[in-house]
């Protein structure tokens, strides 16, 4: 049987789901790209875990994995949120304000 | 910093990213909310480095200062059409990511003989094939975006059984490793294994159906990054991983309702079987050669139409064309015409790509109009433009049971007075369909390139 610890990750991921299906339900699909980019730059969360792994007192095979995978999960934490940004900045309401 | 603040923390960070995400239910408040989401990130990230464990800080600054210089660097060079590309790529580092971090993970494990239990064996799999998978098949669908591989299916004999084989070993693999998971050796072959199924999957679609293929590996990105929550025991690596993969399934299903196929049919890679089918009707009977009109005869039209809706096309993004629509549009407004763009949820390569493309070149997003909402308007309307879009205004979805796209929801452009397409040359598009809207009497063709008409077009308009 499971231990109480990955019962209670369960509940989350299931808690969790059914949460990002409410949530994400309602973005129209005029922001599915920035969508996309910015759920991406969440799911570098991963970045957690490896400067966890790389900067642990560890084994250097360990230690260099984990530094690579912090070198990964940062672009696509960094690079996500900024392109996000900058795409969200364009989408304008009132044609005559910018002009 | 003690445990219980950390794990505090992360509660923080994922209430954060909910709310992010749920900013992004309107262009009003989007912007905030992918604040908010960055601001829960930098606390987690924050919190992370105060952890007692941490203490080789070289090692991580380090990585952590060339992930934001490569990731700013990225985000701020990328041009808005190639924003798919950007994408792929994203999404293929998050699963390399996961991969690296349960290795590590293992590695680490090894060195302090704590064996595995319960649920983390399994998750360990799952880090490893997901993310294997996830950072392959976004490479390739990266090199077809970018034109560095042909766009068509690569297809060769035996595929499906290529597939099912590697598939078969690959399941193999994912049950020794379950019983074993502290064998490195086996767990360098699992990844190998999904490395190649990650390429074997993705190289049999064609260019049409990206938007299906981002989604779903987006999907994935989020998943693999949940197996990793698992493997580490770190709820905000689970919460995180589920809204992602939540995510990308949603924007799959829309996809995939957009192409009338089911998710199964895309989940069970039935897209070399569907495009062998497009390909075969490709050579069917040719219907004529429509007649080629200038932009000047265009601008006759235009000049006593009152409503115009434009509807753009992978063809649009890869002439780089927003712009000088936008500029043709702002004439015809100018001369008083009513002008909206209808936008169809495959069109372009990604979810929401000609939205972004229209937002960059200043088209304000009132003007943007989706798919159920503008269809019963184009039986009123004087003038339909059609820019490099081709699919999704195909009326044999709607007319021709033997097409193999019949059933696939389009853009109801016939109906309008009067239809002009451009289009660079008669070549049925991506799927090898032929278009029937082509041929239809109040159907107007313009060959060019979509640029370069356009601008000619809006020359014709103020000049008529």
């Amino acid at each position: 049987m499971l231990e109480a610890p990955a019962i209670a990750a369960l509940t989350i991921l299931v808690l969790a789901l059914f949460v990002g299906v409410e949530v994400i339900s309602k973005v129209p699909p005029l922001l599915h790209t920035p969508l996309m980019s910015g759920s991406n730059a969440i799911s570098g969360i991963t970045v957690v875990g490896a400067i966890m792994l790389s900067g642990s007192e560890n084994n250097p095979l360990a230690t260099w994995l984990g530094f690579a995978a912090v070198v990964f999960a940062t672009v696509n934490v960094v690079g996500g949120f900024l392109v996000t940004n900058r795409m969200l900045a364009m989408f304008k309401k009132n044609p005559k304000s910018d002009k | 910093m003690s445990t219980t603040l950390i794990q505090l923390a992360y509660l923080v960070a994922s209430v954060l990213f909910i709310l992010g995400l749920r900013n992004l239910s309107s262009p009003r408040t989007a912007s905030l909310g992918n604040q908010m989401a960055a601001m829960g990130m930098l606390i987690a990230i924050v919190a992370t480095l105060l952890v007692q464990g941490v203490v080789d800080y070289p090692v991580v600054i380090a990585g952590l200062v060339v992930g934001s210089l490569i990731g700013a660097v990225a985000a701020s060079r990328i041009q808005m059409t190639d924003m798919p590309q950007m994408v792929a790529l994203l999404n293929g580092f998050g699963g390399a990511a996961s991969v690296l971090v349960a290795g590590a993970e293992v590695s680490s494990r090894i060195t302090a003989g704590e064996l595995p239990t319960g649920i983390v064996p399994a998750a360990i799999v799952a880090s490893a094939l997901i993310g294997g998978l996830t950072l392959t098949g976004s490479l390739i669908a990266f090199a077809k975006l970018q034109e560095w591989m042909r766009g068509a299916p690569i297809q060769y004999p035996a595929q499906q059984y290529v597939n099912a084989s590697i598939a078969l070993v690959t399941l193999a693999a994912c049950v020794a490793l379950a019983m074993a998971p502290l064998d490195l050796q086996l767990f360098g072959i699992l990844t190998a294994l999904a490395l190649l199924l990650g390429i074997l999957l993705v190289i049999p679609i064609g260019g049409a159906d990206m938007p299906v293929v981002i989604a779903l590996l987006n999907s994935y990105s989020g998943l693999a990054a949940c197996a990793t929550g698992f493997v580490l025991d770190n709820s905000a690596l689970v919460i995180s991983g589920s809204l992602v993969g939540a995510s990308g399934l949603i924007l799959t299903k829309i996809m995939c309702d957009a192409m009338n196929r089911s998710l199964g049919n895309v989940l069970f890679g039935a897209f070399g079987a569907q495009s062998a089918v497009a390909s075969v009707s490709a050579d069917g009977s040719d219907q004529g050669t429509p007649t080629a009109y200038t932009p000047i005869d265009a601008a006759v039209i235009f000049s006593n139409a009152r409503s115009v809706i434009v509807v753009p096309g992978y063809g649009m993004a890869v002439a780089q064309a927003q712009h000088a629509v936008r500029e043709l549009t702002d004439t015809l407004a100018a001369n008083g015409m009513e002008v909206n763009f209808a936008i169809h949820p495959v069109a372009g390569r990604m979810p929401g790509h000609m939205n972004v493309l229209l937002a960059e070149a200043d088209v304000p997003y009132e003007r943007l109009v989706e798919m159920d909402e503008i269809n019963p308007q184009f039986p009123e309307t004087d003038v339909v433009l059609v820019i490099g879009a081709n699919d999704v205004v195909n009326p044999a979805a709607r007319e021709d049971e033997g097409s193999p796209i019949y059933g696939m929801p389009v853009l109801e452009v016939d109906r309008a007075q009067h239809v002009f397409v451009i289009k660079r040359s008669m070549n049925p598009g991506f799927a090898g369909i032929q278009n029937p809207l082509f041929f239809k009497e109040n159907t107007m063709m313009i060959f060019g390139d979509a640029k370069k008409v356009v601008i000619e077009l809006n020359d014709a308009v103020k000049n008529y």
